[in-house]
């Protein structure tokens, strides 16, 4: 196996989603290719680092605020559209 | 208004009832859908915009579109990935209005393998984000990922961070799944090669 034939399948490996045959020939790979096994870990800590991170979490009083601006606004459009709906059956039983 | 479908051998879940709750008129079951997702589309939002002003108009306008279509929803994927179609969907319009000059999609940005082959090798410290303050870690993160194009960053976001599975982001971004892999692969590959300048292995760190 070539290096470039492990990057091609690095993702299914790192995301166990592969045949037992392919993963032996991967690990037999990373078990001699330096190169390969570093790739391999510095990629699988890249993917930790930034799930594990809190990157962009929302904070508690701009979260109250956006829940409060989308719940009115779901209760103007559900108000909107039942006197739509009862002006269309006002006119239905005219 | 169809029922939404349920598998018949399983009874339907908390949040099929939730759905099917809001859609009868029920404003409280919504209410709890979107406490239950809101983070999650507000980071999402934040990563394809860079932005937060728009990444807090995307989650109104998201929550309301989802609720203005309540009925659309048949219930065939999860609520949450017919959710963050919409979500993705409104991030990219936004990108693209404050940045007409470039066209934004994810269908852009497919280079060639060149772009991703690993050219700097090198070892990272053991336990790298403790090089770092939490603030310092946050800057790092954000302006590598930044670096990305769009369509890779919102692969890797919804696949690596948010946890979906390639499935679910292929039917959330309209992609299939071979596509959603390459991106993957590229997106993870071209984070390491810039994460390297701030991780790797200095002289004097232990060995593992």
């Amino acid at each position: 196996m070539k290096c470039s034939d492990f990057l091609k399948e690095l993702t299914d490996y790192l995301d166990d989603t592969m045949d037992s045959k392919t993963k032996a020939e991967l690990e037999e790979h990373l078990q001699w290719c330096h190169n390969c096994y570093v790739v391999c870990n510095t990629t699988k800590s890249t993917i930790e680092i930034y799930r594990d991170s809190t990157l962009y979490e929302l904070p508690d009083d701009l979260r109250g605020r956006l829940q409060s601006a989308i719940i009115s606004k779901c209760k103007c459009h559900k108000s909107s559209s039942e006197t739509a709906s009862a002006e269309v059956k006002a006119k239905d039983s005219k | 208004m169809n029922a939404i479908e349920h598998n018949v051998a399983e009874p339907p879940s908390e949040e099929t009832l939730l759905v099917e709750a809001a859609r009868a008129g029920d404003i409280a079951a919504f209410e709890s859908l979107v406490r239950r997702y809101d983070r999650n589309v507000f980071r999402i939002a934040q990563h394809i915009t860079q932005n937060r002003e728009d990444a807090e108009d995307v989650v109104q306008d998201a929550f309301l579109k989802a609720y203005q279509n309540l009925g659309q929803f048949q219930g065939q994927s999860k609520f949450y990935t017919w959710l963050v179609r919409i979500a993705v969907n409104e991030a990219l319009m936004r990108l693209r209005r404050r940045r007409p000059e470039r066209m934004v999609s994810i269908d852009e940005d497919v280079k060639t393998d060149e772009d991703s082959m690993p050219r700097e090798i090198a070892d990272w410290s053991p336990n790298p984000e403790q090089l770092y303050t939490q603030s310092e870690l946050k800057e790092i993160l954000g302006k590598t990922i930044q670096g990305l194009p769009p369509g890779f960053r919102t692969v890797f976001v919804l696949r690596d961070v948010e946890g979906l599975s390639t499935e679910e982001t292929a039917s959330a971004l309209d992609l299939s799944v071979p596509a959603v892999k390459s991106r993957l692969l590229r997106a993870r590959l071209q984070l390491r090669e810039r994460l390297n300048k701030y991780f790797k292995r200095r002289d004097g760190d232990p060995r593992p």
